[in-house]
C-alpha cells in the first residue's frame, strides 16, 4: 500500500518510538536486571568449581581480590569445617537471581502491555477519525488483522525477540569470557559451534517461513468454508448438496493436514539436526575438556563448571536464528500500522461555525463520483429542502438518493457545487455539530452489541428510561422488546438475541428519535417491515417529529406520497419534483412508478 | 442459547476414552511413537553418565586411553537417537494433524445432517469453534501433550533410577525436593490456567470492539460518538493491560521459584554430596551426574505438571466435540427409507419417484422445538401441483412456519403432510430438497465466482441456460458488471444493453465473501436465477422482494409469473400488489392462518386482508 507517502511518520523506526512512549524505560529497565540475572547465573558454575577443586579437591582457589584474601586467611579452612556454607552461598546466589529474574519478567511485561495498549488506543483513535472514504476503500478484515496480529508481531518484536536478543548476546559475551578465564583455548574450540548452530538455524527459519504462511492461508480457506457452510446452511439444504460441500470441505481438509503433514517432516528433521548439532559439541566440550585435564592445564572443577557453561549457552543460541528470523515479520507488520497511522484524518478548518440547523437546506449544482468509480453517482443535482418540511426521494437502486445524503452528513468531501443550511456551506460548520444535529436511519442499520436501551439511548447520553420507551414506542418497538424476556436489557448481537433486518430498522428509528435532530433523514429504513407496521410508525412518526425537518428515501410511494415535495432520482440526476398529485398529473415516470406499485388496487376497483 | 459457561468437571481419565473410536485407527502409530520417546528419553537420561565415565576414568586417572572407544560409542547412541526421534516427532505431528481432520470432517459431517432447530439455537461463531477450535485442541492433546508427558515422565523416573543406583542416600535428597517443587507449581498452575483464560476472554473483546469501530464506522460518524467508543476503547484495553500485567507476576514468580529450586538442589547436592566426595564414599564424577540432574529434572517437571493441567481444561473441548457428534437430529430420515432412497451423501437415484408437486397438510399441529406454544393448530389444506399459494401477515406473524414445514426443515408436532399423496417422512430429505427452489430473505451467496453460485442448484448448467435465466430475472446487467474490464456504472438497469459475451465474462466475476461485492437487491436477483437453473417443481420465495426498487421487482414478478407456470409456489410477501394473482392467499397473524381465498374472494370477506390491503394506500 501507500508506503511512498511520508505523512506524520515519515518510516517504522519514528512509528514505533511513538507507539514506545511511556514504555521504553520499562524495557530498558527490565534488560539491565535480565543482565544482572544472567550474571548471577554465571557465578553458580565458579562456586561449584571451586568447592570441587578447593573444598573437595586441595587446589589452591585462584581467586585474587578481598575474597581471596579471606579465603587465605582461613576463611577456606572455614568452608572445610562448615560445607553448608557453600550451599547457604549457593542459596543466597539463587535468591537473588530469583528476585531479578522475577522483576525483569514484570517490567518486560509491564512495558510489553503499555506498549501494546498504547498502539491500540492510538489505532482505534486513529480509525474512528478517518474518513469514511477511508473505510469504503479498505476491507474490514484486513483492518482488523493489522489491528490484532500485526499489533501482536510488533508488541512481540520488541517485547520477546529484541529483549531475547539483548538477553542472548549478553549471556554469550558472559559466558565466553567466563569460559575464557578457565581455557581460552577451549574456550574458542567449543565457540565454533555458535556462529555454525546460529546460522543454521537462521538459514532454516528464513527458508521455512513461507510454508508456514502459505499454511495459514489453507487453513483460512478450511475456515472460510466452514464458517460459509454454517451461514448458508439453508440454501445448502434447500439445493439438498450436502455431499458436495462435505466432499469440498474434505478435499480442502485433506489438503491442509497433508501440507502440515509435510511441513512436520522438515520440522522434525531440522529438531534433530539441532539435537545432532547439540550431542556433538557435548561430546566436543566432554573430550577436550578431558584431554586438557589429563595434560593438566584444567582441575575437575573446572571442567565442570565448564561444561555447566557450555549447557547455559545451547538453547538461547539455538533460539537465536529463529528470533532474527522472525524479527524480519516486524517490519512488515510496522508497515502495515504505518498504512493507517499516515492517513490523514478528516478535519475541520478552522473557525468553523455552529449555525442554528432549523433553516432551509440547499444542494446547488452538487456533482460527485465515488473514488474508483468511472461513472458519476450524483450529476449537477440542485434542491432545495425547506426548513420544516417533509421531502421524499424515490429512485431506483443505485440513482444517488443516499449519495446525497452521504454527503449532507459529511461522510465523503464534497467535491463540485455546495451543499448549505439556513445559507451557511456545510464545509464551515462544525462535522460534530453537524452530525449530532442531522440524525440518519441507514437502510441496513448496524447495532451494538450491548442491552437495546443501551442501543437506543447510545448517542443520548443521560437519557432516561421513560425517553427510551417513548422513542421505542413511536419506532413500534414496545411489544417486540416486550417479547423478549429481559426487555430493554436484552443484549443484541453476536452474543446474544439476533434481531430480524425489520426489528433492527425500528431499533435505529428509535436511537435517532431519541436525539431530537432538527433534521432527520430516513434512508429507506422501513423496507424490511411490512406494509401494515410501516403505516403505522409512519403516523406515530408524523406525530412526533414536530418541527423537525424530515427527508424520506424510499422504494415505496406510499411512504412518501404525503411528503410536502417528493424528487424522483434516476441515475444521479433529479427528473421530476413536486408533490405527489402534480407528479401524479405531470404523467412522467412517477406517474408509471405509481401504477405499478398499484396495479392491484386499480385492477380491483 | 446454549451457549453458557462450562463448568470444569473432571471425567474419568480426561474424558480421553471417548475418543477410541477416532484414536483406533492409529494405534500401530502410537505404539512406535510410544516406544521411540521412550528410548529418546532413556538416552537422553543417560548422557550424564557419558561425563561421569570421562571425570571418573580419564580426568581422574589421568589417562585418555579407551577415549576414541568411548567417542564411538556415543556417537553410535546419539545416532540411534536421533533416528528414534526424528520418527517419533514425525508421528506426533502427522498424528496431531490427522486427528484434526479427522475429527472436523466428523464435525462437518454430522453438521449437515442436523435438523434446523440446532442451527437457531447456536450461532454459526458457535459451532464454527466446535468444528475448527475444539478439535486442534484435541489434536495436540492426544499427539503433543501425550509425547510430552511420555518423555518427560521417563526421564524423570530415567533420572531417579539411576540417582537411586548410584548413591541412593544424595537421591532420596533430590527426589525429596523435586517433591517440594512438584507441589508449588501444582499450586500455581490453576491460578495460571484461569488468569491465562481471563486474559483470553478479554482479548477477544478487544476484538470484538475493533470489530464493532470498523465494521459500525457509518454508524458512529452518523452518531457523533467517535468519543465515548475511543473511551469505552480505552477502558477495555486498560482491563487487559492491568490482567496481563497481574498474570504475568504469577507466572513470573513461578519461573523463579523453579529455578531457585533447582538451585537448591544445587546446593544439596554441593553440600551433602561434597562431604561425600571428600569421604571418599562417590568421585567427582558421579557428583557431576547428581550436579546434571539436580538442574536436569526441574524442566520436565513444569512440563508434565502443565500439561496435566491442559488435559483438564481440554477436557471442556472433547466434551463439547462429542456433544456436537452425538447431537440428535430433529428431522431424520428412518433407516428404511435411508435403505431404499439412500441418505444425503449416498442418495439412490435410482429410487427416486419422480415428484410432482402435490402437497396436502392434513389436520397438521406444530410447535417449534425450543418453543411452548403450538403456532399451528390443525390446519387442512390441499394445494394440488402447479399451484401458487402467496402467505401474509405482519412481520413477526409466523409466515415462515409453513415454508418451514413445508421444506422439511422442522416436521409437524402433530398430523402429516403429504407429497404426491404420500407422507413426507417415507421419502428421503434429499429427495425433497432436490426438487425445491428457495430464494431467501436474505441472500446468501457463496464466495467464489458467479458461475459456481450459480450452478449451486444444478452442478450441469450450461452457460446458455444460465445466460437464460439471468436474463428472464433482469439479473444480466448485474453479472457484466462484474466481469474483468466492465464499465462499473452499468446497473441491473442495463439489462437489455448487455451481450451474451459480456454475461460470460462476468460469470468468471467473483461475488466476494457472503456476496459482498454485491448490493442485498442484486444479491436476490442473483440467488433468483440460481434457483431457477435448478428448474425446482417447488418454488419457495420468503419475503424475496423486499428490496429491492419498483421497476427491477416488476421485471422480476413478470419472471416469476413464467417460471412458477407448472410448479407448485409458495411466495412470502409484504407488499399485497405482488400477490394479488396468486391462486391462493393464506392470511397469517398471530402465527395462525386466520384467511384464506383469493385476491378477490378475501376483499369480499371484508376481513383482516381487506383492512390491510385498503390501509395500503389510505390517506395519511
Amino acid at each position: 500500500m501507500s508506503s511512498k507517502k511520508q505523512g506524520i511518520f515519515p518510516n517504522s523506526i519514528r512509528l514505533i518510538f511513538f507507539f514506545l512512549k511511556g514504555s521504553i524505560g520499562l524495557f530498558a529497565l527490565s534488560m539491565i536486571f535480565a543482565a544482572l540475572t544472567s550474571f548471577l547465573d554465571m557465578m553458580l558454575p565458579r562456586v561449584i568449581s571451586f568447592t570441587v577443586d578447593s573444598i573437595i579437591g586441595e587446589k589452591a582457589p585462584g581467586i585474587a581480590g578481598r575474597a581471596g584474601k579471606w579465603l587465605a586467611q582461613g576463611g577456606l579452612a572455614l568452608l572445610k569445617e562448615k560445607p553448608w556454607l557453600i550451599a547457604l552461598i549457593v542459596c543466597a546466589l539463587a535468591l537473588a537471581g530469583g528476585i531479578f529474574r522475577y522483576l525483569s519478567r514484570c517490567l518486560n511485561e509491564a512495558g510489553a502491555q503499555r506498549f501494546i495498549k498504547q498502539m491500540r488506543d492510538r489505532l482505534y483513535e486513529k480509525i474512528e477519525h478517518l474518513p469514511y472514504a477511508w473505510h469504503g476503500e479498505n476491507s474490514t478484515g484486513d483492518i482488523i488483522q493489522r489491528c490484532t496480529s500485526d499489533v501482536e508481531t510488533v508488541k512481540d518484536f520488541v517485547s520477546e525477540q529484541l529483549t531475547s536478543l539483548v538477553r542472548v548476546v549478553v549471556l554469550i559475551i558472559l559466558a565466553v569470557s567466563f569460559m575464557s578465564g578457565i581455557s581460552l583455548k577451549m574456550t574458542v574450540i567449543a565457540s565454533i559451534f555458535i556462529p555454525v548452530v546460529i546460522g543454521y538455524s537462521l538459514f532454516f527459519y528464513t527458508r521455512i517461513g513461507p510454508a508456514f504462511e502459505k499454511a495459514d492461508v489453507e487453513e483460512g480457506i478450511l475456515s472460510a468454508m466452514a464458517q460459509e457452510n454454517l451461514t448458508g446452511v439453508r440454501v445448502v439444504r434447500a439445493f439438498g448438496r450436502e455431499a458436495y460441500e462435505r466432499q469440498r470441505f474434505e478435499t480442502q481438509n485433506r489438503n491442509y493436514t497433508g501440507y502440515w503433514v509435510h511441513l512436520f517432516r522438515i520440522m522434525s528433521a531440522n529438531w534433530v539436526t539441532g539435537d545432532v548439532m547439540t550431542g556433538l559439541q557435548y561430546l566436543l566440550v566432554n573430550v577436550i575438556g578431558a584431554v586438557f585435564c589429563v595434560r593438566g592445564d584444567i582441575t575437575a572443577g573446572q571442567m565442570i563448571a565448564f561444561v555447566s557453561y557450555n549447557a547455559m549457552l545451547t538453547w538461547p543460541v539455538r533460539s537465536l536464528g529463529r528470533v532474527i528470523s522472525e524479527m524480519s515479520k516486524a517490519g512488515i507488520s510496522l508497515e502495515r500500522l504505518r498504512y493507517i497511522m499516515n492517513t490523514d484524518e478528516e478535519t475541520d478548518p478552522e473557525n468553523v461555525s455552529e449555525p442554528p440547523m432549523d433553516r432551509d437546506i440547499c444542494f446547488e449544482n452538487v456533482s460527485f463520483s465515488y473514488s474508483g468509480a468511472a461513472a458519476e453517482a450524483l450529476h449537477d443535482v440542485s434542491m432545495t429542502i425547506k426548513a420544516g418540511s417533509t421531502v421524499g426521494i424515490l429512485g431506483t437502486t443505485g440513482s444517488g438518493k443516499s449519495t446525497l445524503m452521504y454527503l449532507l452528513e459529511k461522510l465523503y468531501p464534497l467535491e463540485e457545487g455546495r451543499i448549505t443550511i439556513g445559507g451557511e456551506d456545510i464545509r464551515s460548520i462544525s462535522t460534530p455539530y453537524l452530525r449530532s444535529r442531522i440524525g440518519m436511519v441507514l437502510q441496513e442499520p448496524y447495532l451494538f452489541s450491548r442491552s437495546l436501551a443501551e442501543n437506543i439511548s447510545v448517542a443520548a447520553p443521560g437519557a432516561g428510561m421513560d425517553r427510551v420507551r417513548r422513542a421505542s414506542s413511536t419506532a413500534d418497538l414496545i411489544e417486540t422488546v416486550d417479547r423478549f424476556g429481559a426487555g430493554f436489557d436484552t443484549f443484541v448481537g453476536e452474543r446474544g438475541v439476533t434481531l430480524s433486518g425489520g426489528q433492527k430498522q425500528r431499533t435505529a428509528i428509535a436511537q435517532m428519535l431519541i436525539r431530537e435532530c432538527p433534521i432527520m433523514i430516513f434512508d429507506d429504513s422501513l423496507s424490511a417491515v411490512d406494509a401494515e407496521t410501516d403505516a403505522r410508525i409512519r403516523r406515530a412518526l408524523e406525530r412526533e417529529t414536530g418541527n423537525a425537518t424530515v427527508i424520506l428515501i424510499a422504494h415505496r410511494i406510499t411512504t412518501l406520497m404525503h411528503a410536502d415535495r417528493i424528487f424522483l432520482m434516476e441515475q444521479g440526476r433529479i427528473i421530476e419534483s413536486g408533490t405527489h398529485q402534480q407528479l401524479i398529473a405531470q404523467n412522467g415516470v412517477y406517474r408509471k412508478i405509481y401504477d405499478l406499485q398499484s396495479a392491484g388496487k386499480e385492477g380491483q376497483e | 442459547m446454549n451457549q453458557k459457561q462450562e463448568k470444569t468437571v473432571i471425567l474419568p481419565l480426561f474424558g480421553l476414552p471417548r475418543l477410541i473410536p477416532y484414536l483406533r485407527p492409529y494405534r500401530k502409530k502410537m505404539v512406535r511413537m510410544v516406544i521411540c520417546a521412550l528410548l529418546v528419553s532413556l538416552i537422553d537420561a543417560l548422557y550424564p553418565l557419558f561425563n561421569r565415565y570421562i571425570l571418573n576414568h580419564h580426568v581422574a586417572l589421568g589417562t585418555l586411553e579407551g577415549l576414541p572407544l568411548l567417542i564411538a560409542l556415543y556417537i553410535g547412541v546419539l545416532a540411534v537417537q536421533s533416528v528414534m526421534n526424528y520418527v517419533s516427532l514425525v508421528d506426533s505431528g502427522s498424528m496431531e494433524v490427522t486427528m484434526n481432520h479427522d475429527l472436523r470432517n466428523a464435525a462437518f459431517a454430522h453438521l449437515q445432517t442436523l435438523s434446523f432447530s440446532y442451527f437457531n439455537q447456536n450461532s454459526v461463531g458457535y459451532i464454527h469453534a466446535r468444528v475448527m477450535s475444539d478439535t486442534g485442541k484435541i489434536g495436540m492433546a492426544v499427539s503433543w501433550r501425550m509425547m510430552d508427558c511420555i518423555w518427560n515422565g521417563s526421564y524423570l523416573l530415567f533420572a531417579i533410577i539411576v540417582m537411586l543406583i548410584v548413591q541412593w542416600r544424595l537421591g532420596v535428597l533430590i527426589i525429596a525436593l523435586m517433591a517440594a517443587a512438584a507441589v508449588i507449581i501444582s499450586l500455581f498452575q490453576p491460578v495460571l490456567v484461569k488468569l491465562n483464560h481471563r486474559v483470553r476472554e478479554l482479548n477477544s473483546v478487544i476484538t470484538g470492539d475493533l470489530n464493532e469501530g470498523i465494521i459500525g464506522a457509518r454508524s458512529i460518524k452518523l452518531l457523533n460518538i467517535e468519543d465515548r467508543m475511543q473511551r469505552e476503547f480505552e477502558a477495555d484495553t486498560e482491563k487487559m493491560r492491568s490482567e496481563s500485567v497481574r498474570t504475568v507476576r504469577w507466572s513470573a514468580m513461578l519461573l523463579s521459584l523453579v529455578t531457585m529450586m533447582s538451585s537448591f538442589a544445587l546446593a544439596l547436592v554441593l553440600w551433602r554430596g561434597g562431604a561425600l566426595t571428600r569421604e571418599g564414599i562417590i568421585r567427582i564424577g558421579t557428583l557431576s551426574v547428581f550436579l546434571s540432574y539436580a538442574v536436569g529434572m526441574i524442566e520436565p517437571l513444569q512440563f508434565i505438571i502443565q500439561n496435566i493441567a491442559a488435559f483438564i481444561s481440554i477436557q471442556v473441548n472433547i466434551e463439547r466435540f462429542t456433544r456436537l457428534i452425538e447431537e440428535p437430529s430433529d428431522v431424520s430420515d428412518t433407516p428404511e427409507v435411508i435403505e431404499r432412497y439412500g441418505d444425503s451423501f449416498a442418495p439412490k437415484y435410482e429410487n427416486w419417484e419422480p415428484i410432482r408437486g402435490d402437497i396436502e397438510f392434513k389436520d397438521v399441529s406444530f410447535r417449534y422445538p425450543d418453543g411452548d406454544e403450538y403456532v399451528m393448530e390443525h390446519f387442512s389444506l390441499k394445494v394440488p401441483h402447479g399451484m401458487n399459494i402467496a402467505i401474509v401477515g405482519e412481520t413477526g406473524a409466523g409466515k415462515s412456519t409453513l415454508i418451514n414445514l413445508v421444506c422439511r426443515f422442522y416436521e409437524p408436532t402433530e398430523g402429516e403432510i403429504l407429497i404426491d399423496g404420500r407422507n413426507v417422512r417415507e421419502r428421503s430429505q434429499l429427495w425433497l430438497h432436490s426438487s425445491l427452489g428457495y430464494v431467501l430473505q436474505t441472500p446468501h451467496l457463496f464466495s467464489g465466482t458467479v458461475r459456481e453460485n450459480l450452478k449451486y442448484g444444478r452442478p450441469g448448467a450450461t452457460d446458455e441456460e444460465i445466460i437464460r435465466a439471468l436474463r428472464m430475472v433482469s439479473a444480466a446487467g448485474v453479472v457484466a458488471r462484474l466481469g474483468e474490464g466492465a464499465d462499473p456504472s452499468k446497473t441491473w438497469s442495463a439489462q437489455d444493453e448487455v451481450t451474451d459475451a459480456e454475461i460470460i465474462k462476468g460469470l468468471d466475476g467473483v461475488v466476494g465473501e457472503g456476496g459482498s461485492q454485491l448490493s442485498t437487491g442484486e444479491k436476490q436477483l442473483i440467488s433468483f436465477a440460481r434457483a431457477l437453473l435448478a428448474d425446482p417443481k417447488l418454488l419457495i420465495l420468503d419475503e424475496a422482494t423486499s428490496s429491492i426498487d419498483t421497476l427491477t421487482e416488476k421485471a422480476i414478478q413478470n419472471a416469476i409469473k413464467v417460471v412458477t407456470r407448472g410448479r407448485t409456489s409458495f411466495v412470502v410477501a409484504h407488499r399485497l400488489s405482488t400477490i394479488v394473482d396468486a391462486d391462493l392467499i393464506l392470511v397469517v397473524q398471530d402465527g395462525r392462518i386466520i384467511e384464506q381465498g383469493t385476491h378477490r374472494q378475501l376483499l369480499e370477506e371484508r376481513g383482516y386482508y381487506y383492512s390491510l390491503y385498503t390501509r395500503q394506500y389510505e390517506e395519511i
